[in-house]
């Protein structure tokens, strides 16, 4: 048998869906982490993607209804990964959040937001009432 | 995943809490039970040893937030070791890096709460 192209092992698409339990987001952070590895991700890059992921699924726990779970959809391809977290609550503040207020009373909830705008190339949210709160973010393969 | 934690008196009423593990929205609750009840019983001069934490999110970083505030509230202070580049990064991009003393080794950070 022939050995499969090297494209088809950094290409792909995998979904997960999880409780939205606090306990569970280890295994999502853990997860697309390897996922992520199966491209030329650095290390700092992965711990990145990492994070954002949690910060998603603890928002998505923070704000949405402990019954209900988080699907998450991650799009390995050769320019990096492109991950969606949705879940069915109504999302995070998503107003900008001034590094320098990030001490300030009030202000600790948002940092989640705050990292996952300052780790990931690049954001969106869409959020209503009948499909809940959907993420996008993408990380690009640098160099 | 897990988090232990290790709560210790110093040189003065200063106290050190050792973690070992990894912060996040499961296991921050823990961390915040040893330093609410620290500072429950008037400790107010702490050094939180991060140097075997692995990874900590937002909502770990919002337990030591948590934390120096209260202790300012009775004039004490929050410092903390830390010299894993990445956990670094994270308190440099939020800029927490501004509002607690982070030191490479348990010794300055107790030296600098004096």
């Amino acid at each position: 048998m022939n050995p499969a192209p090297a494209a088809s092992r950094t290409h792909g698409v995998v979904r997960l869906e999880i409780p939205a339990i606090a306990e569970w987001v280890a295994v999502a952070r853990l997860a697309v982490a390897a996922v992520a590895s199966r491209q030329r991700f650095s290390v700092d890059d992965i711990e990145d993607i990492k994070l954002a992921v949690a910060e998603s699924c603890t928002n998505a726990i923070q704000h949405g209804t402990p019954e209900s779970t988080i699907a998450i959809v991650c799009e390995v391809s050769a320019e990096g990964i492109v991950i969606s977290v949705r879940d069915r609550g109504q999302g995070p503040p998503l107003g900008a959040v001034e590094e320098e207020r990030i001490g300030e009373a009030g202000r600790t909830e948002e940092l989640g937001v705050f990292l996952i705008r300052a780790l990931m190339d690049s954001v969106e949210y869409t959020s209503d009432v009948r499909d809940g709160t959907q993420l996008v973010m993408t990380k690009r393969v640098s160099g | 995943m897990d988090i232990k934690v290790n709560v210790r008196e110093s040189e003065g009423d200063a106290y050190v809490v050792d973690l070992t593990g990894e912060i996040d929205v499961y296991t921050s609750p823990k961390v915040k039970d040893a330093i609410t009840e620290l500072i429950d019983r008037e400790h107010y001069n702490l050094v939180i040893n991060l140097e075997k934490v692995r990874y900590i999110d937002s909502t770990g970083l919002g337990v030591l937030i948590g934390g120096l505030k209260r202790v300012r509230e009775h004039g004490g202070s929050v410092n903390l070791v830390c010299t894993n580049p990445q956990i670094k990064k994270i308190f440099d991009i939020t800029g927490l890096v501004k509002i607690f003393g982070i030191f490479d080794d348990e010794q300055s950070a107790m030296k600098a709460l004096a």
